[in-house]
C-alpha cells in the first residue's frame, strides 16, 4: 500500500524526516510518535501536496512526486484539526467533497447518503454542522474521506478531542472501515495504547526516523504492563506486600509504582506480562494466598515506552 | 394510532457497505463543480434563506431603476434611453462595491476561517484549479449582477423601437465594460478576502479599498481640474478601480466621462488605463496563488 525509500524532509531549520524506510501492507496500521515527530509531515508527502527532500515515496503503487493527482483520487484524508463550515448542513457538506473527488452528483448524493449512515449519522445529517457534538463532527470528517470509496485513508489523530465513549466509538469503526468496508487505513496517534486494539501493524516514529515496525501482537506480548490489587486478610494484614513477595518468588518482573500520592497507590502492583500465563500466574498466586482480587487490569502505554528498548522500571510511566 | 405501518417504520434495514465502482470525473470536473458551487453561493443558492437576503435585494436594487428608465422611455416614446450603456455600472458603483464586499469574503475567507482549504487539496484539484474556479465565479457573480440591468435597458430599448445598429452597439460596448469591471472588481475583492480568515475583516476590507480609492480620487480630481490642470486630471483615475474602468470606456468603448469636467483620457492615455487594469487582473490571479501556497494542509 504504502512504501517509502530513505525519504527525507528538511525545512531550513528542522528535518522533518530522515531517511525514513518503510513497507505498509493492506489493513489498519497505526502510525505513532509524538507531537512534531514527523506524522503530519509525511501524510502530506504521502498526498503528494509536498515535494519530499530526498528519497522517494508510493502509495498504491503510484510515485507521489509525480502521480499525486491520481493518488489522492484514490485515497481519502480525514484532517486532525477542524474542517468543517458551521452553516452548512452534514449531507450538503459531504456531497460537495463527493464531488470535489470526481464522483457524479447522483453518485455523490448516494454514496453521501450511505457513508453518513455507515459511520453513524442519521436525522442529524440534515441540520447545520455548527450545532453538532465533537463526536458527530469528528464522524463527519470521517466520512468526507470515505465517501469517495477510497483503497486507503490516512486518518490524524481521529480521537483527539474525544471522550472515553466516543474514543472507543471511533476506534470500533475504524477498525470496520477495514473489515467490513475493505479500506485499508493508516491512522495517526500519539498514544500507543489506543492502536494496540485497533491495528494490525504499528510504526513508530521520532524525530522523523523509525524507531520500529511491528504487528500489534508483538507490541502487546513485550509491552503490556498489569496493574493488580488485593485484598487484605488476618492472615496477611499487607496482602498487597505478600502478592509482590509470592510473584517474587516465581520469577515475575515488578515494576515500581509510580502513582505515589495518588490514594491507594501503595496498593497497586505494576507487573511484566509476558503472555496469558502471567494472569493465570496472578490469579492461582493471589488464590493460594486466599486474598481478594480487587483488580487486574491491563495499563495503557506511554508513547515514551516504546522509545526505550528495554524499559528501565523506574521510569515507567504507567498511564 | 395502532396502524401495522408503525412497526414496519421501525424496521432496520442494514444494507452492508457497497464499494463504489462508477466513474471518477476527475480533475476538470471537480474544478467545474467548485466554480458552480461558489457561483451559486455568491448568490445564496444552496446555503440558508438568510444568506439570500443581501446578494438578491442587491440584485434588485441593480435592476430596478434600470426597469424604471425603461418604462419612462417607453411611455414617453425617447429616440434614445436617458443614460448610456456604459454609464450605469458608474452610477450604480455603491452597490456593486457592497455586493462585492459581501460576497467574496463569504466565498474565500469561509474557507480559511474553518480549514476547509486543506480537504480541496487533499482531493485531485491542485492550487491553481482552485484559484481560477472561485476567481471565475467571483467574476461571474459580478458579471451577472452588472450585466443584468445592461440587458434590461436594451431590451426597453427595443421595445420603445429606439435605432437598432445604435443601440446594439451601444449594448456591446456596455457589455464589455462591465466584463472588464467584473473581472478587476473580482480579483481585488479576492485578494483582500482571502488576506484574512475573518469575514469582517474582508467586508471591511473591500469596502475601504473601494470607497477610500474613489473618494481619493474624485476629490483630488476635482480640486484639479477647479484649478484647471486637466492632464493631472486625467493621470489620477488610474489610482482607484472604478475610474480605471470608466477611463478605459472613455477611450475605447465610446463612453462619455464621469471625470470632472469630463476630462476623460484621449486612446494614448487609454492604452495606460487598459495596461493598468490588465495588469491588476493578473497581479490578484498572482497574489491569490501566492495566498494558497501557504494555506494548503
Amino acid at each position: 500500500m504504502i512504501a517509502t525509500e530513505s525519504l527525507s524532509k528538511r525545512f531550513p531549520r528542522v528535518t522533518a524526516l530522515d531517511r525514513l524506510s518503510m513497507d505498509i501492507g493492506p489493513g489498519v496500521t497505526g502510525l505513532v510518535g509524538a507531537n512534531g515527530a514527523g506524522k503530519s509531515t509525511l501524510i502530506k508527502i504521502l498526498l503528494g501536496l509536498s515535494p519530499a527532500s530526498e528519497g522517494r515515496a508510493e502509495v498504491l503503487g503510484l510515485d507521489v512526486a509525480t502521480k499525486g493527482g491520481e493518488i489522492r483520487e484514490r485515497v481519502g484524508y480525514m484532517p486532525e484539526h477542524d474542517c468543517l463550515p458551521p452553516d452548512v448542513s452534514a449531507t450538503e457538506f459531504v456531497v460537495h467533497m463527493a464531488r470535489m473527488s470526481g464522483l457524479p452528483p447522483a453518485a455523490a448524493r448516494e454514496r453521501t447518503a450511505d457513508t453518513l449512515r455507515h459511520v453513524g449519522l442519521y436525522e442529524e445529517r440534515y441540520r447545520p454542522i455548527g450545532g453538532y457534538s465533537t463526536g458527530m463532527k469528528q464522524r463527519v470528517k470521517l466520512a468526507q474521506a470515505l465517501v469517495h470509496d477510497p483503497d486507503l485513508v490516512f486518518l490524524d489523530e481521529p480521537t483527539n478531542g474525544l471522550d472515553p465513549v466516543g474514543r472507543d466509538e471511533m476506534l470500533g469503526l475504524i477498525r470496520r472501515v477495514h473489515t467490513d468496508f475493505g479500506i485499508s487505513v493508516l491512522v495517526t496517534s500519539h498514544l500507543l495504547g489506543e492502536l494496540e486494539r485497533t491495528c494490525d501493524h504499528v510504526v513508530v516514529i521520532d524525530g522523523g526516523k523509525l524507531l520500529r515496525s511491528s504487528s500489534t501482537s508483538d507490541f502487546t506480548q513485550t509491552m503490556a504492563t498489569l496493574a493488580v490489587e488485593v485484598t487484605d486478610t488476618d492472615a496477611h494484614p499487607d496482602g498487597t506486600r505478600a502478592v509482590r513477595e509470592a510473584l517474587a518468588a516465581r520469577g515475575v518482573t515488578l515494576q515500581a509504582t509510580t502513582e505515589e500520592g495518588l490514594p491507594g497507590a501503595g496498593h497497586i502492583l505494576l507487573l511484566e506480562a509476558t503472555g496469558e500465563e502471567t494472569y493465570d500466574l496472578v490469579r492461582d498466586t493471589v488464590a493460594e494466598l486466599g486474598l481478594g482480587l480487587v483488580r487486574m487490569e491491563q495499563r495503557r502505554h506511554h508513547i515514551s515506552e516504546v522509545f526505550k528498548d528495554e524499559p528501565a522500571p523506574e521510569e515507567v510511566t504507567a498511564r | 394510532m395502532s396502524t401495522p405501518n408503525s412497526t414496519a417504520q421501525t424496521q432496520i434495514h442494514n444494507i452492508g457497505y457497497r464499494k463504489y465502482d462508477g466513474q471518477r470525473l476527475g480533475r476538470a470536473y471537480a474544478r467545474r463543480s467548485l466554480y458552480s458551487q461558489s457561483l451559486r453561493g455568491a448568490y445564496g443558492l444552496g446555503r440558508s434563506a438568510k444568506s439570500k437576503v443581501t446578494p438578491m435585494i442587491l440584485f434588485a436594487v441593480m435592476c430596478v431603476p434600470a426597469a424604471i428608465i425603461v418604462a419612462v422611455a417607453v411611455a414617453t416614446n425617447a429616440t434614445k434611453l436617458p443614460i448610456e450603456y456604459t454609464r450605469y455600472a458608474i452610477v450604480t458603483q455603491a452597490i456593486i462595491g457592497l455586493y462585492l464586499a459581501a460576497q467574496a469574503p463569504q466565498s474565500v475567507s469561509r474557507d480559511l476561517r474553518f480549514k476547509t482549504v486543506p480537504l480541496y487539496f487533499s482531493r485531485p484539484i491542485e492550487r491553481v484549479d482552485y484559484v481560477v474556479a472561485k476567481f471565475a465565479a467571483m467574476a461571474t457573480a459580478l458579471f451577472i449582477l452588472t450585466g443584468a440591468p445592461v440587458i434590461v435597458l436594451y431590451v426597453g430599448s427595443l421595445l420603445a423601437k429606439m435605432d437598432f445598429t445604435t443601440q446594439t452597439k451601444g449594448f456591446a460596448q456596455g457589455m464589455v465594460s462591465v466584463l472588464l469591471l467584473s473581472l478587476l472588481f473580482a480579483g481585488i475583492g479576492l485578494v483582500m478576502a482571502a488576506l484574512t480568515p475573518r469575514r469582517g475583516f474582508g467586508v471591511a476590507a473591500v469596502i475601504a479599498v473601494l470607497t477610500i480609492s474613489f473618494g481619493a480620487v474624485s476629490t483630488v480630481q476635482a480640486i484639479a481640474d477647479a484649478q484647471g490642470s486637466t492632464g493631472a486630471v486625467e493621470w489620477l483615475g488610474l489610482f482607484s478601480p472604478i475610474t480605471l474602468i470608466d477611463g478605459v470606456q472613455t477611450a475605447f468603448l465610446g463612453a462619455g466621462s464621469s471625470f470632472p469636467g469630463a476630462h476623460g483620457p484621449g486612446a494614448g492615455l487609454g492604452l495606460v488605463y487598459l495596461l493598468v487594469v490588465l495588469a491588476l487582473i493578473a497581479g490578484s490571479y498572482g497574489a491569490l496563488m501566492r495566498r494558497y501556497r501557504k494555506a494548503g494542509l
